[in-house]
């Protein structure tokens, strides 16, 4: 007998698989604050962050433990309520993008089969645009409620700028899902994973690198780093913020950085298939954790390319940004779009 | 003996149906309570931000009613459009504006009365036209069924069904476009 037909186990553990992702992706997103520092002392030719613990390991401890201890300072002229709901709103917008990526093919625990995707539903990619562009709220209550010009300027930018690109990258994913048919992100890496079919970066190059420059700019990360260029605006929106509220702010920026990766991985690089390797012929639980694995190398291996851009490439001016985004980028999806529509329905005769 | 066990588990199960209708229900009051309060917070609201940000609670409150409804698909377009696009765009003017608590204009005591008039007229028609409508009459809201708000039975019905509304509109949407540039120019 249930009480209230909920199967109260299937919540247990899909309230465990959501602790586990959203702490590893915090842990994640901690330690990539870390290797975007050692990244940048490499391609700098110095040594980096070498003092806490060996190697400096022990740094991002050091400095969350600062940020959390450090002064809170809320501005007298600042809207109180909006200042506080600002980086809390970027900091749930970044984190709830985790629920529709598969992670892995499911496991088997106590005879339960246990998918390691916390809902796998019919909307999928559709929800990580929702989630996108509820972030660019946090960035602009944050910026309007410091009640400082710079902060404003900021949060203009970032939010223009993230609209604008979020046209592009809908665009480019169209080609994507003209190709699968669905929009569920576990059907779209299943049909990657099935045996003699490819990746969609095959099929979709000019796609994926649309799609990559765009969350580039979704993530505020140079060469589009406009809402925090330090030599215009200060520090860009979260100028008047201090201790852990700045720190979400900076770390909603790393954990979508992983999100973002980790989409670009379901769509366009086969999420947690392993390439060469029929997973069928493998143990479950077996081929499960080694999708997890795989998973998190093609995400480790983006943000490394998103680091590697951000120490190499200066940033845009703002009419560049925009010039690139509108007359380059949005043409260049329409007419992939097109022509990936023209290719599939010559194919189907 | 047998039986009166069936009979127990029967009764079992329409306890639980109409425990999660119940909860269902309540659900939907939760929502409509919220959308309303959202709404009045948005006229009550001094500060043009708020509203704006009361609006786009509201947008969350009516998407969770198209969930409710089984329409995914519109649920969360209208988080991305509404929500998404065209709030941004209104807390931009807002925001560039810098309107204030007290800069807003005080309105004469007539000009609200005939606001309060106009208003009231207004709803008594729409109050009036839902409860005449034929095809409304004696029906309750589908939950959870009908799948017509899925992507697949929407593209389907949209291409083929209703395709020339569709084309219309887009044209009507095509147009739009060309009067802002036009507008917009510069010179």
């Amino acid at each position: 007998m249930t009480l209230l037909a909920l199967d109260w186990i299937l919540m247990l553990e899909k309230l465990i698989l959501i602790a586990i992702i959203v702490f590893a992706s915090l842990g994640i997103a901690l330690y990539t604050t870390f290797s975007e520092r050692k990244v940048a002392a490499v391609l700098q030719d110095r040594p980096g962050p070498n003092r806490a613990g060996p190697m400096g390991l022990l740094q991002p401890l050091a400095d969350g433990l600062k940020l959390i201890m450090k002064e809170e300072i809320i501005p007298n002229s600042a809207n109180k309520a909006l200042f506080i709901l600002g980086p809390a709103m970027a900091m749930t917008a970044a984190l709830m993008t985790c629920a529709v990526i598969p992670w892995s093919s499911s496991v088997e625990l106590f005879g339960r089969k246990i998918d390691l995707q916390i809902a796998d539903i019919n909307i999928g990619i559709l929800y990580v645009f929702g989630v996108v562009s509820m972030g660019v709220y946090g960035i602009m209550i944050g910026g309007w409620a410091s009640n400082n010009k710079f902060s404003l300027m900021a949060a203009l930018r970032g939010a223009s700028q993230a609209i604008s690109y979020e046209l592009a990258m809908g665009l480019s994913l169209i080609a994507v899902l003209m190709l699968s048919g669905s929009l569920s992100l576990k059907t779209i890496v299943d049909q990657q994973m099935a045996p003699g079919a490819w990746w969609n970066i095959v099929y979709q190059p000019l796609g994926f690198l649309l799609f990559f420059i765009c969350a580039m700019a979704e993530c505020n990360r140079t060469p589009f780093d406009l809402p925090e260029a330090e030599n215009e605006l200060n520090m860009g929106y979260h100028q008047e913020y201090s201790s852990m509220k700045l720190g979400f702010y900076l770390f909603a920026e790393y954990v979508n950085m992983i999100m973002s990766s980790a989409v670009m991985a379901s769509l366009y690089f086969g999420g947690y298939d392993i390439p060469f390797l029929d997973e069928s012929t493998l143990a479950p639980n077996m081929a499960a954790i080694l999708g997890v694995l795989s998973l998190l190398t093609k995400i480790v291996m983006f943000l490394f390319l998103f680091m590697w851009i951000r120490w190499t490439i200066p940033r845009f001016r703002y009419d560049q940004l925009m010039n690139l985004g509108w007359k380059k980028l949005i043409p260049l999806a329409l007419v992939n779009m097109l022509v990936t529509g023209a290719v599939i329905l010559w194919q189907q005769g | 003996m047998q039986q009166q066990k069936v009979q127990q588990e029967y009764n079992y199960c329409k306890v639980i149906i109409q425990l999660n209708r119940w909860i269902l229900y309540k659900f939907v009051f939760l929502l409509s309570a919220l959308a309303i309060f959202s709404a009045i917070m948005v006229l009550v609201s001094k500060n043009p931000v708020h509203s704006v940000l009361w609006l786009i609670v509201v947008f969350f409150a009516i998407s969770g009613h198209y969930i409710l409804l089984n329409a995914q698909f519109l649920a969360i377009v209208n988080l991305i459009v509404y929500a998404g696009a065209i709030m941004v765009l209104f807390l931009f003017v807002i925001m560039l504006m810098n309107l204030n608590a007290d800069a807003e204009p005080r309105k004469n005591w007539w000009m609200k009365l005939a606001g309060v008039v106009s208003g009231g007229c207004f709803l008594m028609v729409m109050v009036s036209l839902i409860r005449q409508a034929t095809e409304l009459s004696g029906k309750a809201a589908l939950m959870k069924t009908g799948d017509i708000g899925l992507i697949k039975n929407l593209g389907k019905a949209l291409f083929s069904d209703f395709v020339v509304p569709f084309e219309i509109s887009s044209v009507l949407f095509l147009s739009a476009m060309v009067g802002a540039v036009v507008i917009g120019k510069k010179d």
